[in-house]
């Protein structure tokens, strides 16, 4: 079991998200995150999904996919290079001068962006990798009483060049 | 110039060559009725209840290899047809199944009679789409009728606004349509297919197992020079049933769950397992683990998805079996398989399909008077005991044909579906099989098969009891029949171990119901009057006959192999 990722490229039409997404519900698929946008081509959708899944499974889920009528194309990005990125507020509340200190020191070495200050409240605007999100929310939840995170699920794009995600 | 919506759905019928359409009518499909009714060239079925008239285009379709359409009003005329969706989408069956629906700008407001029916089927169906524009109308339905009956069939629902039936519109319908998200597969791997000729030629035990695939594909006469060929015995999936003769000295029998004794030992004892045209269903392997153990494992379908998905194969093929099996005949030599196939005739000497002779009008003794009588029937099933006695005791060659639900096992299936039969085949004499419990399921079809003229025989296997569940509570819950005895009054005691003298009537009395239909009812009770029954309804050709079988309570299915258990592990007594 692992998480495995794949680009999904599907008809811009009404319905397709809830029948992709019905899916994975009906058939007991594993969906850790799915995100959708319209393409260069606005009568296409790509969608990136995450799935936590087996060998043999994974590949039902990509043939069961390719059956339907609305998805064009599936695109394993597993084990090639992508450039991946998702986009996370997270707000820390209620803290002291001192923990705002601390806050910042965290954006500093997490390389995201402060993108407002309150009174006792701090908003990090992350983009970063899903797992790095991971880290990150840990860490502010280890470290202050209260945060509020919300998180739009992974976007993700073959690399150009081979490099690392 | 530019035509209505309904003027354009009847055009495309038209073109498509849609001879007969099940339709119901309803509110937001009347503008569609109206145009049907002025025009002479596409015949409008009325059945009784919408779960009988998809069941009627599955019989129709599956019987004649043409795609069958179905027109439903909106909300319940919808719903009512998704057990049939379902069905069809198990059963690989062409359907087109046009539905009403409320106007646009009502659609998500509650509407009278509105139900969100393609999100509701999306899981069933192969595609289904609202038509949300007039000029695509034409589009939609070529989409329609091409993707229900290319590649592996299926259902699609075209669920049609009652404002876009009568907005004019493009009057054009095209001719053919390319849809980028949909390539069924019309090649076949030569690279693979040769790597499986080769495995299955150095084999010793080889075994060919043909699914419905082979059936829905018209595969026949290839497979059975295929085996004749190579000289290698067949075994089917009750879908694949007829899939060569019967009566072939190389078929064996039905494998899985009620399979014969032969089948199922040869399948645990076969070293290459020649697979076509199936998905390795539950009822085909029981234990996954344990199935074919021995055998390295050949699976061609044409859908990708059915591979390798409930057993791991060793050579996958993906190719529709006409396509495959016209490679591998090129290619195919005489094996020698002589000592393969005494083991298997040997089998089934020590455990043959019977059943006790010394016990009453038994199921066998109606199918044998069956296979003597009816030389090209179309035979159709309902689901339960009856179905399996018929899977394994009806003999198919080249000119009958078997036409059950083998996927989602739907009770009401079977009359329906015979209408649908004799419809698209008014030559041929159509019989159907049913229980006492599934025939109630959709009775009201008789006032249909009245009103068409199809005189089909209903033959009822009556034993007072769901008896298929009966059997699994006779066998494996200590005889608790709980709801499943149907003379069961509410004056019964709680714990009623079987029929006794305190048994109340039958409801209802099958000749009597058929006879108030306009139809015709024969009651047998022994042996002796089934060759007369059978007879007698054959020489009505204007009305169909129930002739109700009075079988015992007790007889029950077997072999059976438990649900879960390997297939070598059969119930044999």
């Amino acid at each position: 079991m692992k998480n495995r990722w794949i680009a999904l490229y599907v008809e811009n039409e009404v319905g397709v998200l809830a029948k992709v997404s019905g899916l994975f519900s009906g058939k007991s698929y594993n969906l850790q995150s799915l995100t959708v946008g319209t393409t260069e081509d606005e009568t296409v959708s790509r969608m990136t999904i995450c799935v936590m899944s087996d060998d043999v499974t994974f590949e039902q889920i990509k043939k069961q996919l390719n059956r339907m009528v609305e998805v064009i194309k599936v695109i394993d990005l597993t084990d090639v290079p992508i450039h991946m990125k998702e986009i996370l507020f997270a707000k820390v509340l209620g803290i002291s001068a001192a923990e705002k200190q601390e806050v910042f020191q965290i954006a500093q070495v997490f390389a995201v962006e402060v993108s407002d200050v309150g009174n006792d409240s701090v908003l990090l605007e992350c983009k970063l990798t899903a797992r790095k999100n991971n880290e990150l929310v840990a860490l502010l939840k280890s470290r202050f009483r209260k945060i509020e995170v919300v998180r739009g699920g992974a976007v993700a794009i073959e690399s150009v060049s081979i490099s690392d995600r | 110039m530019d035509i209505t919506g309904r003027k354009l759905f009847v055009k495309a019928l038209q073109e498509e060559g849609v001879d007969t359409i099940f339709g119901y009518p309803g509110g937001t499909v009347t503008d569609l009725f109206d145009e049907l009714y002025r025009q002479d060239g596409i015949e409008v079925v009325l059945p009784r209840h919408e779960q009988g008239l998809i069941h009627e285009a599955e019989g129709y379709a599956k019987s004649t290899g043409k795609t069958g359409v179905c027109l439903v009003t909106s909300g319940p005329g919808a719903t009512n047809i998704i057990t049939g969706l379902a069905d069809a989408h198990y059963d690989n069956v062409p359907l087109v199944c046009f539905t009403g629906q409320v106007p646009l700008a009502l659609i998500g407001n509650d509407a009278f009679q509105e139900v969100d029916i393609v999100g509701m089927t999306q899981s069933i169906t192969k595609y289904g789409v609202t038509v949300r524009k007039r000029e695509d109308l034409g589009r939609i339905i070529k989409m329609a009728f091409h993707i229900a009956g290319t590649g592996r069939p299926g259902p699609v629902i075209v669920d049609i606004p009652k404002d876009i039936q009568t907005t004019a519109g493009p009057a054009e319908y095209p001719a053919s349509v390319q849809i980028r998200g949909y390539k069924p597969n019309d090649t076949v791997h030569i690279g693979q297919l040769k790597k499986a000729y080769k495995m299955l030629r150095a084999a010793k035990r080889p075994l060919i197992l043909a699914g419905g695939g082979v059936n829905v594909a018209r595969a026949n006469e290839k497979l059975l020079a295929f085996a004749e060929k190579t000289q290698i015995p067949v075994v089917t999936t009750v879908m694949g049933k007829g899939a060569v003769p019967t009566s072939h000295p190389l078929y064996v029998g039905n494998s899985g769950m009620h399979g014969k004794y032969a089948a199922n030992m040869a399948v645990s004892q076969c070293d290459v397992l020649f697979s076509i045209g199936t998905r390795f269903n539950d009822r085909i392997t029981g234990d996954l683990n344990e199935f074919a153990p021995k055998a390295k494992i050949i699976h061609i379908d044409v859908d990708t998805a059915s591979i390798s998905r409930n057993v791991v194969v060793d050579v996958p093929v993906v190719s529709d079996a006409n396509l495959a099996l016209e490679k591998l005949l090129e290619w195919a030599e005489t094996k020698d398989t002589e000592k393969w196939q005494a083991q298997i005739a040997a089998w089934d000497r020590e455990n043959p399909l019977e059943m006790r002779r010394d016990h009453g009008m038994t199921p066998q003794m109606i199918f044998e008077h069956i296979n003597r009588t009816f030389s090209d029937a179309i035979y159709v099933t309902d689901v339960g005991q009856h179905q399996m006695w018929a899977t394994q005791y009806l003999e198919l060659d080249a000119w009958h044909q078997l036409i059950t639900s083998g996927g989602l096992g739907t009770m009401g299936f079977g009359l329906p579906a015979a209408i649908g039969a004799k419809i698209g085949n008014p030559a041929r004499e159509v019989v159907c099989f049913s229980g006492d419990g599934g025939l109630q399921m959709n009775i009201q079809e008789m006032a249909t098969a009245v009103a068409c003229g199809a005189p089909v025989i209903i033959c009822v296997f009556n034993n007072y009891y769901l008896g298929m569940v009966r059997q699994m509570q006779q066998l494996f819950y200590g005889k608790r029949y709980a709801a499943t005895c149907l003379r069961r009054r509410k004056s019964c005691p709680k714990n009623c171990k079987g029929p006794n003298e305190a048994c109340r009537p039958y409801t209802p009395d099958f000749v009597a119901l058929a006879e108030s239909y306009g139809a015709h009812g024969i009651r047998v009770e022994r042996e002796d009057g089934i060759q007369a029954a059978l007879d007698e309804a054959r020489t009505y050709r204007d009305a169909p006959t129930i002739i109700e079988f009075m079988i015992s309570t007790d007889e029950i299915v077997l072999p059976m192999v438990k649900s879960g258990n390997p297939m070598s592990e059969m119930i044999l007594k």
